[in-house]
């Protein structure tokens, strides 16, 4: 604080604060707009070059106006890359994977910040832990477990665990699982002693105080991690990888890896791929930004 | 649920009155005496099998498959297998890590990479982030609109960022060498697939995902800041700059370890987008695409990769350790 009686090294005025909402927003603007228009270049290069035929590029160059502008490509790309394969396999993947972790967090979380019993910070810090690890590091042993693993061929077949949705679904969840309880421990913490004191005299068990009174009042805080895990998962691009061999079972991120190879001459194509699987992205960030963005400071607002 | 009314409190308040029963016994497992408070002490034989199976089961899952993997690795890498035959598993001693730090010649630029791809976030691109928070954080116009702009690779998975990227850096296609004017001719940079410069091409589309996180988080964390500790140093004479460094970034600790262990732990975790540029080779080796190099393919060196895991999960555990000191020391301590 002493120091603050010196000059201002650099600024010409002192007091910055009144002097903020005049000229100098200026350059905040200017600053800013160009950023954002750095931003948004590769997006739009992208969709400038999927709109483009191919024919139409060959012949103006990709740094032309010149040709039509239509959906060819993405039709194309659609059906000769089998993106509603890949999407239903996103989907098969996801949905259960968040709903799992959602409801393991969610139990752990309760039993850990409603419940006080001896271990169960060292539990906390076990999920919190687990979750932070790089995936890479599981990657050798949860392959040979899941190859070792014989199943019926009824049942898989591959005859074991691997080329199953079950294994992805398996693995995201548990790796999941401690980002969430980490963040609903905290959000239940927050939440009165009272209402589960009222329980307990009315003679409620543990499970109705979990799911008919501590998880209503969870809701802004599941909505939020709910879409937060939804993007996760979706994202996901590792395990895929290395559990999947059949490539008709990839999820979109994934096979977006194995497109590059199939489209390698063709960028309009490889653009209105990459196009169409930022889609679902952009409609969730649209609809449920503010779910996304209150799930990923949720986790660092109590640090 | 009607059980649990008429029996509320006497029989369970000792915890060895359930002893024999399944439920203390898998209790055992996660811990031996979760009864201590007084609230807890009316919990019923049944509401106690109900925390055991929310507790457990949940833990199992974590121990299964992520903690047991993890030891898993530790002990593989002391050992020679091609992943084949349980029984073929030899044991190798210290061998596949002098293999990995002597002679195999990946490793080191592998290391440096990941160390350049850290100070690269750290320096630029999380900086970055923040600058960008404190621009969005006062009262601007079209603030939202901005914000939404940087948080949209946000969204995007890395390994989609990589070929977003490789249509903007591509050589005779891509937008960047048209803006250099280098396009087409002999000068034109192929971005990615230079080995001399595709680390950086990596790492600035990394920072283009990076630092809209950084900014989100900081935005949050800005936004936390007591108003009355601004106006205390703008009365007390600071500049904006001043009242910044000295007054709101401390009061954001918080948020700044959060944001240095996300930083770490993304360096280490960068994988998607190299994978996908061409799978961690030629320019772009780090360490967690050499791991998954030895694992798969051809030639399985099981022991090799587990060397190579286990050397990022000691590096990785210098971050982590260091979060979950700052996050559960006090209440541990309490």
């Amino acid at each position: 604080m002493s120091t603050l009686a010196n000059p201002a090294p650099r600024t010409t005025a002192p007091g910055g604060i009144p002097r903020r909402t005049g000229r100098r927003h200026y350059g905040t603007h200017i600053f800013l707009a160009v950023m954002a228009v750095m931003w948004l270049v590769p997006l739009v290069w992208a969709l400038f070059t999927a709109l483009r035929p191919k024919a139409d590029t060959d012949k103006y160059g990709y740094f032309s106006v010149g040709g039509a502008f239509n959906f060819d490509n993405f039709v194309q790309a659609w059906t000769q890359g089998g993106f509603s394969k890949y999407f239903m396999n996103s989907v098969l993947i996801t949905v259960p994977s968040v709903l799992l972790t959602l409801l393991f967090a969610s139990m752990m979380a309760f039993a850990v910040s409603r419940v006080s019993w001896k271990f169960n910070i060292t539990l906390l810090i076990m999920f919190t832990a687990g979750n932070l690890l790089p995936p890479q590091v599981l990657a050798a042993p949860l392959f040979e477990m899941f190859k070792h693993l014989t199943l019926p061929y009824s049942f898989s077949d591959s005859g074991n665990l691997l080329n199953t949705y079950i294994s992805v679904i398996a693995v995201d969840t548990a790796f999941q699982i401690g980002f969430c309880t980490f963040v609903l421990s905290n959000y239940m913490k927050a939440l009165s002693s009272d209402l589960t004191e009222a329980a307990l005299v009315d003679g409620a068990g543990i499970w109705r105080q979990y799911w008919n009174i501590i998880l209503p009042l969870c809701r802004p805080a599941l909505a939020a991690l709910g879409t937060l895990e939804v993007i996760f998962i979706y994202n996901d691009f590792f395990w895929p990888l290395l559990f999947i061999q059949s490539g008709d079972r990839l999820p979109v991120t994934t096979a977006i890896n194995n497109l590059q190879g199939q489209f390698l001459s063709n960028y309009n194509l490889l653009a209105a791929g990459a196009t169409i699987t930022v889609i679902p992205t952009l409609i969730i960030y649209l609809v449920l930004q503010r779910q996304f963005v209150a799930g990923l400071t949720l986790g660092s607002s109590k640090g | 649920m009607s059980t649990t009314a008429e029996k509320p409190a006497a029989p369970d308040s000792e915890p060895g009155a359930a002893g024999q029963t399944l439920a203390a016994s898998v209790r055992r497992g996660v811990g031996k005496r979760p009864i201590r408070t007084g609230r807890v002490r009316r919990l019923t034989r049944r509401d106690k099998l109900v925390l055991t199976v929310m507790v457990g089961l949940p833990t199992l899952i974590q121990l299964l498959l992520v903690w047991l993997p993890t030891l898993f690795s530790v002990a593989l890498s002391f050992t020679r297998w091609n992943g084949l035959d349980l029984k073929d598993i030899k044991p190798a001693g210290t061998e596949n890590y002098r293999f990995v730090v002597e002679d195999y010649p990946p490793f080191w630029p592998a290391m440096q990479h990941n160390i350049l791809w850290l100070v690269f976030l750290a320096l630029v691109a999380t900086p970055l982030g923040l600058l960008l928070a404190v621009l969005l954080d006062q009262k601007i116009r079209g603030s939202k609109i901005y914000q939404s702009i940087f948080f949209t690779p946000v969204m995007l998975s890395l390994a989609l960022i990589g070929i977003i990227w490789q249509l903007f850096y591509n050589r005779d296609s891509g937008l960047l060498n048209y803006l250099l004017g280098t396009a087409g001719t002999p000068a034109a940079v192929d971005w990615f697939g230079d080995s001399n410069v595709n680390i950086w091409a990596a790492m600035v589309a990394a920072t283009w995902r990076h630092a809209g996180y950084v900014m989100i988080l900081y935005l949050a964390g800005l936004k936390g800041v007591d108003p009355s500790l601004r106006e205390a140093a703008s009365i007390d004479g600071a500049n904006a700059v001043q009242t910044f460094f000295r007054v709101v970034f401390p009061a954001m600790r918080p948020v700044n370890i959060v944001i240095v262990v996300i930083t770490i732990i993304e360096s280490l975790r960068a994988f998607d987008i190299v994978y996908i540029i061409n799978r961690g080779t030629n320019g772009l080796e780090l360490i967690s695409a050499l791991v998954i190099q030895n694992l798969v393919g051809e030639g399985q060196v099981i022991g090799v990769g587990s060397a190579l895991a286990v050397i990022l999960l000691v590096i990785s555990l210098i971050p982590i350790v260091f979060y979950l000191i700052r996050t559960f020391g006090k209440e541990s301590k309490a």
